[in-house]
């Protein structure tokens, strides 16, 4: 917030990267956190999560499934103690990192690639496909996203793999709202027309030149909704409309079981949701400082 | 206008139309089937069968919709089979519950998020401003039902909670906390007065001014605080004690008692102490919930506030040697109001809709919690009314945001249709 904008705001950074070339997206990128503290504290704090998610169980010493005795105590064996099952806490939040951010991702991914799909067509389209996308959209959009997600959840039963399901549908239409405002903006551009004129094909003109250039909102809203999806995700688990909790190690799931066993769950509570709060922060300052960089409205400022 | 508006009530009636239809097409989608549930031991296929045949489950989709609409319209929302109770009686419990929780969340979110929003818009890019923002999106990162947590372990009367780790949890902060909390309330209420009475109380632009304000403030803050509930932390879990005052029970047997709890201990029971009481159990559940759409709100607020302020008409109004708290709420505050009042619209009905986590950390016995129960116990007429009712509500409160858009901003409308 503090400090100064970029030197290089004026260039097009949502360029596409194939012809620009690696190298300048990592020098854009580099510039990017350089002059963007809170953006840089957020990416620090989400690759560090990511990377002990990711290579962390290859170094833990317990297994997450692993039993010892009942709540026995921090430090010594166990960083955190045990839970009510005699699981290692720590381990069980290592790998609930895997869970909880893959599960996130994966809802984030179906979100991006619904959204995008059916956004795309309605901008780029437009008539009775515009149409029908967006009063669809007004629709699902007239629910509470989290009571969408819970009736979602009721529809397919209580499910690990269904909370992906119930989280990416409920997000598509932010997706498809924002895809299809882009694509309208960029429609209208001469090298669309151009490639029109050279008689290209709708799918080619779509693919190639329109969304491209449509990339950058894409990525501040995918950043963004990582942070409400991992929110979501945990609070789906955490009511029960999830996975297991004695044998899933989910961050929601895990706060479910301290806060159900407490006071002695309370480190487990503290712990797992320190990490789900740290991480969505994490996301959160990433996505902010993106979109203060790329989105065209709050570039000016 | 009258056409933006006719157009704006066309709409919301037919997204009204689709929300019921949805709502009925969720008894098919629902993997709960009705006859098994109320067969139970019982069940056979014939019994399924007849039982179905009997309920008018075999009929005709649209057959069975219209039957739905009959039974809407005499206000008909079907009978829970788990309790065997009719979901309006349940309703009439859980509805009010929500709405006052939810209706205090809101009312603390948009004092505390507009405050925060135009105080952070007036000194941009000072440590107050980055102050603010920082805690605005601490509010949007946090975990809502962690934050419920730690806020049960620091302020609540741990001592009411029935288990061994009594004194484990009351070491970990107990009552005390609560008087920090009431004191930086304090603090901020105080605080507009550091940017509006400097002209008034030149000695407020001094730093020793400024924190004795504060001080001041915070003191006042806690002091009320003792003065309304003792050295206790809060209470914690459900609406009320029934041990201390059997609210249930005054609400089901006084005439005119509406089940908002807060409106009957003070109007119809006029007993400041029930109230008190009342406010005690609603108090923490509310600021909790209220964290996330006042960092929504102020982070709004203070873009919206950001685009007014620089205006020229602005720098106008101050010229003419109007006030500046006349300059900032009457002037900037209103021009930048459209995405403020749209962003508390959604924010309420997210916390009709939204304040499940909430509700189950304080065992608050509200639509959220209705709704969890009843897609747990797989009873299908609680969760379609439910469902309906919150979706109605939304409908209801953007179709009310939409109007509001015509009042605050004259323009909307004219250029279009």
């Amino acid at each position: 917030m503090s400090a100064a904008p970029p030197a290089k705001a004026t260039q097009p950074v949502d360029a596409e990267p194939e012809r620009s070339g690696p190298r300048r997206l990592l020098d854009w990128w580099l510039t990017f956190l350089r002059h963007h503290r809170p953006a840089l504290v957020g990416f620090i704090l989400s690759s560090l999560i990511l990377l002990i998610a990711g290579l962390g169980p290859l170094v833990l010493e317990h297994a997450p499934d692993a039993v010892f005795g009942r709540f026995e105590p921090t430090g010594g064996e166990h960083l955190l103690g045990t839970d009510s099952q005699g699981y290692d806490v720590w381990s069980r939040i290592v790998y609930g990192g895997r869970v909880t951010l893959w599960i996130a991702l994966s809802s984030m991914l179906l979100s991006l690639t619904l959204g995008t799909i059916a956004g795309a067509a309605a901008g780029y389209l437009g008539g009775w496909v515009d149409l029908l996308v967006m009063r669809g959209v007004d629709f699902a959009m007239s629910f509470p996203s989290f009571l969408l997600a819970m009736v979602t959840i009721a529809i397919l039963g209580a499910k690990l793999e269904n909370v992906v399901l119930a989280v990416g549908l409920v997000g598509a239409p932010i997706f498809a709202r924002q895809v299809r405002a882009e694509v309208l903006r960029v429609k209208t551009n001469e090298y669309v027309t151009a490639a029109r004129a050279l008689g290209f094909g709708n799918a080619r003109i779509l693919l190639r030149h329109v969304l491209p250039n449509c990339f950058a909102p894409i990525v501040v809203l995918g950043t963004l909704t990582m942070g409400s999806a991992i929110l979501d995700v945990a609070g789906l688990n955490f009511l029960g409309l999830g996975g297991d909790p004695y044998t899933t190690p989910e961050w929601g799931l895990i706060l479910k079981q301290g806060w159900e066993k407490r006071p002695y769950g309370n480190l487990q509570v503290t712990a797992a949701g320190l990490a789900i709060f740290l991480t969505v922060l994490g996301f959160n300052l990433l996505g902010d400082g993106l979109k203060d960089e790329l989105d065209p409205r709050t570039r000016r400022r | 206008m009258l056409a933006y508006l006719a157009r704006r009530l066309a709409l919301s009636g037919v997204l009204l139309l689709g929300v019921v239809l949805a709502v009925f097409l969720l008894h098919h989608a629902l993997p709960m089937d009705p006859a098994a549930a109320l067969l139970g031991k019982n069940y056979s296929a014939e019994k399924a069968h007849e039982l179905r045949e009997s309920r008018g489950l075999n009929d005709p989709l649209p057959v069975q919709f219209a039957r739905y609409l009959g039974e809407l319209s005499r206000g008909d929302l079907g009978t829970s089979h788990v309790s065997n109770v009719p979901v309006t009686e349940e309703l009439k419990a859980a509805l009010p519950a929500t709405i006052e929780l939810g209706l205090t969340a809101l009312l603390l979110a948009i004092l505390l998020g507009v405050g925060l929003g135009i105080l952070t818009s007036l000194r941009p890019r000072t440590w107050w401003d980055v102050s603010g923002l920082t805690l605005a999106l601490v509010g949007v990162s946090l975990p809502i039902f962690w934050l419920g947590f730690l806020a049960v372990a620091v302020f609540g009367d741990n001592g009411t909670l029935e288990s061994r780790g009594q004194a484990l949890l009351a070491s970990s902060g107990g009552g005390p906390g609560i008087y920090a909390l009431a004191a930086l309330g304090g603090a901020f209420l105080v605080s507009p007065f550091l940017v509006f009475g400097r002209k008034t109380f030149p000695a407020l632009a001094r730093p020793l001014g400024a924190i004795t304000l504060l001080v001041v403030g915070g003191l006042l803050g806690a002091g009320a605080l003792h003065f309304a509930f003792g050295f206790r932390g809060l209470p914690l879990g459900g609406r009320f004690d029934a041990s201390v005052w059997p609210l249930n029970t005054f609400v089901a047997e006084t005439p005119g008692a509406t089940g908002f709890l807060l409106y009957d201990t003070l109007f119809v029971a006029r007993d400041s102490e029930a109230f008190a009481h009342v406010c005690s159990h609603l108090l923490l559940p509310a600021l909790v919930l209220s964290s996330v759409p006042t960092a929504i709100i102020a982070r709004i607020t203070r873009a919206a506030m950001g685009e007014v302020l620089v205006q020229d008409y602005i720098r106008t109004a101050k010229a003419k040697g109007l006030t500046g708290a006349r300059v900032i709420l009457k002037h900037a505050l209103r021009n930048a109001s459209i995405p403020i009042v749209t962003t508390i619209g959604t924010q309420l009905g997210y916390l009709l809709g939204g304040a499940v986590l909430t509700e189950t950390i304080f065992q608050w016995p509200g639509m959220g919690r209705y709704v969890v129960d009843a897609i747990l116990a797989s009873d299908i007429k609680p969760l379609q009314a439910s469902v309906l009712i919150v979706a109605v509500a939304f409908v209801l409160i953007n179709l009310a945001v939409d109007m509001s858009y015509a009042w605050l901003d004259p323009r909307v409308g004219e250029g279009r249709q």
